[in-house]
């Protein structure tokens, strides 16, 4: 059953990547009515999920070790509820991390990976691509904070200054286009085209936004992460490319998070 | 032996220039090998110049800000709209560098337009030098009835040439905020079209002819 579930998956989501044209956006958006029904109980990412947590309990890197007893800030080889209190500060590095970020960092302290191997190419970013480690780990992780309230904190200098800088980035213009997030996130019931935009000046949008963020997105046929999403506005707001990991990342990821106190981790979701 | 030292100076003036620049220049944090460390900046500019790279067309030139952007930031950051002695600055700036099309001419042809009305590429790091750049208008506005999927960050435009008329101010109006529409209302979403090299004046033309032409849909 399940299988046949997921070869369907496919064909839709084959059928679905294409570029949006007018009435294509339409059938596209009735094309994911149908899909979002005949899903019901299921999200591809589930499966990768179940990858992730493989390569999250299996011996690897030089030092043979799993990242079992990585801490992800709720101490040691806890993962239930990690992403609902991520970004958050690390005294063992004296700065605040995203979930991304320690993940990378636990995989070069614990495992003895290369840094810059895994910062590579945390993406899946080409038509047909597998899905990277980076995006399983990433799916496994914050598949163990369903259902955990939002609770970002705010008590170290070093979080209050990456919230503060975070504001600030989050109402930048620049660029050819003059955009910031706030162009398109900061008043109510905007849309483009026909999608809805997110008001982070609003809590409950705020929530809405951040509680789903990785999903799956059924036009690209695959997962993203949330350094993926802030990655990608950046590049629809002709902006230069966002380093994966970057401190700006981390800043704008843990304003939304502090905006979005108190929603309830739903992912990884599915999106359009 | 007074100019040697002079010279010696020089040089070792250019050499901390040359290693300053060298730092400013390498993003630290994402790239290397180590374990992430502290973040050496810490002030917004700062930050933002270390976690960019430029890839393709898309250089960290598109960072820097310029007195429009700055100002309309900081307004946004305050949740307010900028104030009125500034907003009266940045039009009048705005209005005095529009350039109006060099033959008088206004409308080109509106079948054009609806393509780069609906065109979305362009300027993207992920576009090159010869992609050819969209309007996207219908991202924010709607324009063709027929046309559902537009988004509503800017009015909507229909019937725009029959509410306006075809008066050469009508058309040197809309001309205006098409160019830049910080030259009407500072600080408002829109991009630059002209001003900022988004569209071609031939391409702007073509935008004209489907809000003004009365053969375009958008005034049926």
């Amino acid at each position: 059953m399940k299988k046949c579930r997921v070869a369907a998956i496919a064909v839709i989501a084959a059928a679905v990547w294409l570029p949006a044209g007018p009435s294509l956006a339409q059938d596209t958006t009735k094309e994911i009515e149908r899909y979002r029904q005949m899903l019901a109980d299921g999200n591809p990412a589930e499966l990768l999920e179940m990858r992730g947590e493989g390569l999250w309990k299996e011996k690897r890197g030089p030092k043979n070790v799993s990242l079992e007893a990585c801490d992800l800030g709720l101490g040691a080889g806890k993962v239930q509820g990690v992403n609902a209190v991520l970004p958050r500060y690390f005294a063992d590095v004296n700065r605040v991390m995203d979930l991304e970020s320690r993940l990378v960092h636990c995989q070069v302290t614990l495992q003895g990976l290369n840094r810059a191997d895994l910062v590579k190419r945390p993406y899946s970013l080409a038509a047909g691509e597998r899905q990277t480690d980076h995006e399983a780990l990433v799916a496994y992780l914050v598949g163990q904070s369903r259902g955990a309230k939002v609770n970002v904190p705010q008590a170290h200098p070093l979080e209050q200054a990456a919230f503060k800088r975070g504001e600030q980035m989050f109402h930048f213009r620049g660029g050819p286009y003059d955009f910031s997030c706030a162009t398109c996130h900061g008043e109510e019931g905007q849309r483009i085209r026909l999608q809805d935009l997110p008001n982070f000046g609003t809590p409950a949008d705020a929530q809405r936004a951040f509680t789903t963020w990785p999903a799956y997105r059924v036009s690209q046929g695959a997962m993203r992460t949330m350094q993926w999403r802030i990655f990608d506005c950046f590049r629809q707001q002709r902006m230069p490319e966002l380093i994966f990991l970057s401190q700006a990342s981390i800043d704008l990821i843990t304003y939304m998070g502090v905006k979005a106190k108190d929603g309830t981790m739903d992912v990884p979701a599915i999106k359009r | 032996m007074k100019p040697i030292t002079l010279a010696l100076g020089a040089a070792t003036g250019a050499v901390l220039v040359l290693s300053l620049a060298g730092c400013v220049a390498t993003p630290p944090a994402a790239t290397d090998a180590k374990p992430a460390a502290a973040p050496a900046a810490t002030t917004v500019d700062a930050v933002m110049r270390e976690s960019f790279k430029e890839t393709g067309i898309a250089k960290l030139d598109r960072l820097n800000q310029s007195d429009l952007q700055r100002a309309c930031s900081a307004a946004s950051a305050t949740g307010k709209t900028v104030d009125g002695k500034t907003a009266v600055a940045l039009q009048n700036a705005a209005r005095a560098a529009i350039k109006y099309p060099a033959d008088g001419k206004y409308l080109g042809d509106w079948k054009r337009g609806e393509a780069i009305a609906q065109n979305g590429r362009g300027l993207q790091f992920t576009d090159t030098a010869t992609t050819v750049n969209g309007g996207n208008c219908y991202a924010c506005h709607q324009i063709d009835k027929a046309e559902l999927a537009y988004g509503n960050i800017g009015p909507s435009l229909t019937a725009y040439g029959k509410k306006k008329g075809n008066s050469e101010a009508a058309l040197k109006a809309a001309w205006g905020r098409i160019w830049n529409s910080h030259s009407v209302t500072a600080c408002n979403a829109m991009p630059r079209f002209g001003d900022a090299g988004i569209l071609t004046e031939a391409q702007i033309k073509d935008v004209m002819a489907l809000l003004f032409d009365p053969a375009s849909p958008v005034n049926k």
